[in-house]
């Protein structure tokens, strides 16, 4: 049975995981933790979409609409008259504002 | 036999300038010529046992990097993303699979070291796809921790604790974005300052600084403490509360007492002001490490036509306002 969020793209099917743990690594919001023979989704509303354990979940198990989520760049895309999913993060230095941002100090993030 | 491909120095020192070069890119300076050059780099006297850390080619997670790993003797391996940091490469498919396998194979580094481990910043990986690394290049991928900061007590262990999984967005957190986005509205600021003087006066002038402020600068100061979940809808609360004053004043300020004037001119900024707070900090998610993008595509469906025409409402009442004064003498 796949599980889901209610918020978001989230998608996670138990019956896939081989219980190699990435997906617990590479979670910035602790949406997975480990559990016995497979990895339990634990706080699904917490996903902000980012794409990480899908791409290293290497069974597939996983499954999130990830992808440019600056409003800046879905609003210029509506501007457009394209769809919001084709917004784009401009050019090579990115939008005009900031972009994720985890922490000051030490690993300062915003883009450029 | 393949010519080995320079490996360059580098030290755990931050100099002055590589100080004044943070603070600069922080202020949106020359924004994605914080660059170093990608490649190899060896920091302190590193043999083919020593590890090797993968960073971008922006200068802070680079010198975030190489500060942290003080003392220790390391290969750095910097990819080229183009002066932009690892979390947002990440995102853009730079800091990504095939940078990384083209740079392993372009440094030659399996000839450097005698292992076949990367260690890469937890942010990296919604960029890499670790078993497509461990196929095309022959190196395992190792996360390490989010933070650089947490690395010296990561590699006592070579396991990170949840806390160091997790990304923060505490007050400081926010604070250091404020210069960014502050540089960025400057302009626009500028050219609404012009056409509200000339409209309403040095109080237009105010409420549009007070506006913008409200969004870039006491926004993600407050963000948790706003009522509401939607970034929206707390910017419309900010925008509000920082509107009622100058609504306030026009109807008690005026000398003649209240009428259409005073009526319409409160209006106006109760309804042109919130919404860009509410813009400014609906565009703020962007800069935040928990937004998703169903949720700011939900907002944005949700509120960008009542902020556009809250907006143009209060712009109308501005301009019936400003008409009036001239027409009327007073």
């Amino acid at each position: 049975m796949v599980l889901t969020a209610l918020s978001n793209t989230l998608r996670y099917d138990p019956s896939l995981c081989v219980n190699c743990g990435m997906c617990v690594a590479v979670c910035p919001h602790g949406v997975f933790a480990p559990n016995g023979r497979a990895v339990e989704l634990v706080a699904a509303e917490a996903c902000m979409e980012c794409g990480a354990c899908m791409l290293n979940c290497p069974t597939n198990a996983i499954h999130v609409e990830s992808g440019v989520g600056c409003a800046a760049a879905m609003i210029g895309a509506a501007l457009r008259g394209r769809p919001l999913d084709e917004g784009t993060c401009g050019d090579e230095t990115c939008c005009g504002g900031s972009a994720p941002q985890p922490v000051a100090g030490s690993e300062p993030t915003e883009c450029g | 036999m393949a010519t080995l491909s320079p490996i360059l120095p580098t030290t755990s020192t931050l100099t002055w300038q590589n100080r004044l070069d943070h603070l600069l890119a922080r202020w949106g300076w020359r924004r994605g010529e914080h660059r170093v050059a990608p490649g190899l780099y060896a920091l302190g006297n590193p043999t083919p046992d020593s590890g090797v850390f993968v960073t971008a080619n922006y200068t802070l997670s680079f010198d975030a990097l190489r500060a942290a790993l003080r003392g220790h003797d390391t290969y750095i391996l910097v990819l080229d993303t183009l002066g932009i940091n690892v979390w947002c490469a990440a995102g853009k498919g730079t800091f990504g699979t095939a940078e990384l396998v083209r740079r392993v194979a372009a440094t030659h580094l399996a000839e450097v070291v005698r292992h076949r481990t990367l260690v890469l910043p937890q942010l990296g990986a919604p960029g890499i796809v670790a078993h497509e690394v461990k196929k095309r290049s022959g190196f395992r991928v190792e996360y390490g921790p989010v933070r650089a900061a947490d690395l010296p007590a990561y590699l006592q262990t070579r396991q990170a604790t949840p806390e160091m999984r997790r990304v923060r967005f505490n007050l400081a957190d926010r604070a250091v974005l404020i210069p960014v986005e502050l540089v960025g509205v400057l302009l626009p600021l500028l050219v609404a300052a012009v056409i509200l003087r000339f409209l309403s006066g040095w109080f237009g002038v105010w409420a549009a600084v007070a506006a913008v402020l409200a969004g870039v600068v006491l926004f993600p100061l407050l963000l948790p403490w706003i009522p509401t979940r939607e970034f929206s809808t707390k910017g419309f609360l900010l925008g509000g509360a920082v509107a009622a004053p100058f609504a306030l004043a026009m109807l008690l300020g005026a000398p003649g007492g209240i009428g259409y004037h005073e009526i319409g001119g409160a209006f106006a900024y109760l309804l042109a002001m919130p919404p860009v707070t509410a813009y400014l900090a609906l565009n703020f998610t962007g800069a935040t490490p928990f937004t998703s993008r169903t949720g700011v595509k939900r907002e944005i469906y949700r509120y960008i036509r009542p902020m556009a025409g809250m907006f143009g409402a209060g712009v109308l009442l501005t301009l019936a306002a400003a008409v009036m004064r001239w027409v009327g003498g007073g």
